[in-house]
């Protein structure tokens, strides 16, 4: 317990205990819109793609914070708008031809990492740690959530009206087309900022758990937004608090823990829990 | 509860001066290199029920993608009462086919009634009183005062189109715009369904939608556009759904179509006039 105190006096403690509390709430937070999509392969299949954007921003411009961030976005993008053109341009599926590119840009994104002497450094990006963010890491963390929060909860009417029924918004003036778009930019923004925490294997289940346990809790929309954004953070936290006496590598424990969260409403959600189904 | 009559068109109440009428005129639409529909013109009343029927890939949904403002046409104009439609969108109500819609999604009856109202009441704050009477009328008239709390998903297959009926009636509008309502629904659920609709036009709505089904197509709707890519026939269903129009959209496969001795028995009775 003492330990645990002195070990929260640290600026490093303090910081990586905030990172996680905001970068598992704004997951969990834009979680919903992965849910309500139905998109979470796609979603997984990104964060992978991100590699190679990193790479390549440190082969060109050096280990600098912002070039590897927007190197991700650029990668992140090209992969995803890449595999539509090609499943739109040939006869390919675009579950396929996502699969074949995502693993193709990282396989380049490794193996220019390795050539550039940065082994630990893959690491890091793979499965997260982030003991090692700095300030600016977190600033860019708040200003992703803020953002997420912020465009979720200013648009939430036309935006649950897209997610439910895109044909029906389309006829009411909603510009489905644009909504598409800038729910796939905010998710790669959160998708790059938990990158650092959690690492391009396991971001995934950041940016779904959460709102898949209030899914199964709730038959009401706006409920999946911010309880998801309170399960990403309280669990994150608490993960934060677990790993440490365990000596548990703290990207992991958080999905673990979300792991558990999800499970635990797996079974005994009142409405749509195993148990209350077997009834 | 007076004001709030005023406020909703109903329909029935109102003075249509004329009828309103929905006229296309002349017009293509395709995508890509394919033309799905050529030349198109007609035009109906508020007040009637419309039945898009045709073989798969006639352009029944092409059609009602243009009437929802989903697709713009190549060529040719729609207008409503003489303005384009696309200006007049709060006057267009769209119904999707129920296999479209995830039933799993985590919305409420009412939840989804009140999404009729989101785009008169704007971005912000809750529903006010005039947006939630309405919600609470359209319930009502749709029989799902007592489902409003339920899942979507947990209805039978006729509430659910009742749910939707009731946002399109939350929206005001006038046009009712529904892609095979009828699909899937059990002989009570398809008679309550054509009962709801034809109340619903007699209070002046218009309500357009497409239909595969001969056989129900004639006592349901009052009206039948029959397409193939281009107009076949339009009018009263009995006149239009006659053997020679239906070979000449359905082609030769239509002999061994089990509906045709039911309509054989509707299209004479309609041709004495």
């Amino acid at each position: 317990m003492n330990e645990l105190l002195q070990f929260l006096q640290e600026p490093i403690a303090q910081r990586s205990l905030w990172a996680c509390a905001v970068i598992g709430f704004s997951n969990g937070f834009m979680s919903a819109l992965v849910v309500l999509r139905r998109s979470a392969l796609q979603i997984g299949t990104l964060s992978c793609a991100l590699l190679p954007g990193i790479a390549l921003a440190i082969l060109l411009f050096g280990l600098v914070q912002l070039s590897i961030l927007l190197g991700a976005v650029l990668a992140g993008l090209m992969v995803g708008l890449g595999s539509l053109f090609v499943s739109r341009t040939s006869r390919m599926e675009h579950d396929t031809a996502l699969s074949i590119l995502h693993t193709t840009a990282f396989a380049v994104g490794y193996i220019i990492l390795v050539q550039l002497g940065l082994q630990q450094k893959v690491d890091d990006w793979l499965f997260g740690n982030i003991m090692s963010m700095s300030n600016l890491d977190l600033t860019i963390a708040y200003a992703t959530g803020a953002i997420a929060v912020l465009g979720v909860t200013v648009l939430r009417r036309p935006l649950i009206l897209y997610l439910f029924d895109p044909r029906a918004a389309a006829t009411m003036g909603i510009p489905a087309r644009a909504f598409s778009y800038g729910i796939f930019a905010l998710l790669i923004l959160v998708l790059v900022s938990s990158l650092q925490a959690v690492g391009a294997f396991l971001t995934l289940g950041l940016l779904v758990a959460p709102a898949a346990t209030v899914y199964l809790l709730t038959d009401r929309i706006g409920w999946m937004f911010w309880g998801g954004g309170l399960i990403g953070g309280l669990g994150s936290v608490a993960a934060f608090f677990l790993s440490f006496p365990l000596g548990w590598h703290l990207g992991a424990t958080i999905i673990l823990v979300l792991g558990v969260i999800f499970l635990t409403a797996y079974i005994f959600s009142p409405k749509y829990g195993l148990l209350s189904r077997r009834k | 509860m007076n004001k709030m009559e005023d406020h909703i068109c109903w329909g029935a109440g109102h003075h249509h001066e004329g009828g309103h009428v929905l006229s296309v005129q002349g017009v293509c639409a395709g995508y890509g290199r394919v033309e799905a529909l050529h030349e198109l013109s007609f035009a109906v009343c508020c007040g009637r029920t419309l039945a898009l029927v045709g073989p798969n890939g006639a352009g029944k949904s092409t059609l009602l993608n243009l009437l929802a403002g989903l697709l713009r046409p190549r060529s040719g104009e729609i207008l409503w009462n003489g303005h384009p439609l696309t200006e007049n969108r709060h006057e267009i109500a769209y119904v999707p086919q129920r296999s479209e819609v995830d039933w799993r999604f985590p919305l409420t009856v009412r939840g989804l009634v009140e999404m009729g109202r989101f785009p008169a009441a704007g971005l912000w704050g809750a529903l006010n009183a005039h947006d939630r009477g309405i919600v609470d009328r359209a319930l009502e008239l749709m029989g799902l005062g007592d489902l409003q709390q339920r899942q979507i998903g947990a209805l039978s297959g006729g509430q659910q189109q009742r749910c939707f009926l009731a946002r399109a009636l939350a929206q005001e509008a006038h046009i009712l715009l529904l892609d095979e309502p009828f699909t899937g629904l059990d002989v009570p659920g398809t008679e309550s369904l054509a009962e709801m609709l034809r109340t619903l036009a007699g209070e002046g709505r218009l309500v357009i939608a497409s239909h595969h089904d001969l056989h129900t197509a004639p006592a349901i709707f009052d009206d039948c556009l029959l397409l193939k890519r281009r107009m076949i026939a339009f009018g009263p269903t009995a006149e239009v759904l006659t053997p020679p129009n239906l070979e000449r959209a359905f082609g030769a496969l239509l002999p061994l179509h089990p509906a045709l001795p039911g309509l054989c028995h509707v299209a004479p009775s309609a041709s004495h006039e």
